[in-house]
């Protein structure tokens, strides 16, 4: 009988951080495009019209729509389409908070080198969550 | 005798005969019925696309799991070609599909041990970073150009898939000194044998830039990368196969997040491909899993590798305006 394995102290709380923030992610997304798709909420461009749209680069697209880019769309949670984008950032989000809630475990360990990299990590996700390399 | 040859026994063999063709009729349905309907694929109801995007990702993400490739890979170029979706909405879609299959399998691989948190970190570091570079050359490069490079990377893809042989247990002879600075290493149980696994890297600052690589390559695509992590872990680093399948999945997630928030701050992510293409492909992953415990995931392989190579080929064709 091979004795019992114990995973690294870090694993566990990143596990935990994860299924939950996933779920969220997971559970607001699909109720979001129930309510988009079913006309609960009114969309910023209408269903009918995105077979004459969605074969367009996102530029023009863009354009076409007036749609707006990087965060705008948190404050226009009435339409069904910037709606469903929230549960796509819980997602896209999810491993920022993961890697956050491991960090004081690397720091009882005075484990710097990890702690470090965490950090950077942090960095280089918000940056790109930030909308600073935004082209539109 | 050949059909045994093939598919190792004949049922297998004729589960494969039936499904490949089911399998690429499903592929090529939305690009036929577009070509049919009078006024083409305007004249389609705008619910019938993500409707028959979610049925063809429950059988993309039902083969993804068992031949062990993530579902953007075959994701991209199938939907890309035969959908009537711009490309950057496809590899937008693409990204999320590789990022929430990886969050969902990643609790259960970090709590069991399959996945390897101080393995994972530092590679996902430089696919991270590379990777939002991949993303903004993808949205800034001419259609054509993504469309081309795509077919062709899709086709080494299912070339390395050919090639590509596999090592369950890497022998590590000894660790090299950043992995060993970086305390990656670790003990898997492997419930055939029973055994509880021990396990080292070597050759940590090749996989750091080999990370780089595919990083970049997922982000410009929107491929994720389950397809070059595993044989990347398992055959530079000497991970064992199935920690390194697990610790790709942790990868995945960090990687394809930064990206994917590219995307999205730039409009290229439009919900109603993106949703239904996330919802039919967790869905098929988990038929997927079942389908391994009834089929040889040989068979499975080899069905995807014909499915990447003829969606490779039109990709390509595509690009280059033969094929439109």
């Amino acid at each position: 009988m091979e004795p019992e394995i114990k995973q690294p102290d870090e694993q566990l709380p990143y596990a935990a951080v994860m299924h939950w923030s996933t779920l969220a992610g997971f559970i607001v997304l699909i109720a979001s495009f129930v309510a988009y798709v079913l006309n609960w909420l009114p969309a910023s461009v209408p269903l009918e019209q995105l077979p004459h749209l969605w074969n367009l680069p996102t530029a023009e697209y863009l354009k076409a729509t007036g749609t707006p880019t990087g965060w705008s769309w948190l404050f226009m949670m009435g339409k069904g389409d910037f709606a469903s984008l929230l549960g796509i950032a819980i997602l896209s989000g999810s491993s920022i908070a993961c890697i956050v809630a491991i960090i004081p475990t690397y720091m009882r360990a005075k484990n710097n080198t990890y702690i470090a990299i965490c950090v950077l990590e942090i960095i280089v996700l918000l940056l790109s969550a930030s909308g600073i390399f935004s082209t539109h | 005798m050949k059909q045994r040859d093939l598919a190792g026994k004949p049922s297998n063999f004729h589960f494969l005969l039936v499904l490949l063709p089911v399998a690429l009729l499903l592929l090529t349905f939305p690009a036929e019925a577009a070509n049919l309907a009078p006024g083409g694929a305007d004249s389609i109801a705008w619910w019938v696309w993500p409707l028959a995007l979610s049925v063809v990702c429950f059988f993309l993400g039902m083969l993804a799991v068992p031949a062990g490739v993530g579902g953007g890979v075959l994701f991209v170029p199938i939907v890309g070609s035969f959908f009537p979706f711009h490309l950057d909405f496809v590899r937008g879609a693409g990204l999320l599909v590789a990022m929430a299959s990886a969050l969902a399998a990643g609790p259960s691989l970090l709590k069991i041990g399959m996945a390897n948190l101080r393995l994972a970190m530092p590679l996902a570091l430089a696919a991270s970073i590379s990777s939002i570079a991949g993303a903004m050359l993808g949205l800034a490069l001419p259609d054509n150009v993504v469309q081309t490079s795509l077919g062709v990377t899709i086709l080494g893809i299912a070339t390395l898939m050919v090639l590509s042989k596999k090592s369950e247990f890497p022998h590590v002879q000894k660790p090299d000194a950043l992995s060993q600075v970086l305390g990656i290493h670790g003990v898997f149980h492997d419930t055939i044998s029973g055994k509880n696994i021990p396990w080292q890297i070597h050759r940590t600052p090749a996989g750091l830039v080999l990370f780089l690589i595919i990083g970049f390559l997922g982000g410009l695509f929107g491929v994720g990368a389950g397809w070059a992590n595993v044989p990347g872990l398992n055959l530079l680093l000497g991970v064992p196969l199935k920690v390194a399948a697990g610790t790709s999945s942790m990868i995945l997630s960090m990687a394809s997040s930064s990206a994917t928030w590219y995307y999205l701050d730039n409009g290229a992510i439009l919900p109603i491909i993106a949703v239904p293409s996330v919802i039919g492909m967790m869905i098929g992953a988990r038929i997927g899993a079942h389908l391994l415990t009834i089929l040889k995931a040989s068979v499975i392989r080899k069905m995807v590798i014909g499915i990447l190579l003829f969606a490779g080929v039109r990709t390509l064709l595509k690009g280059l305006g033969i094929w439109i």
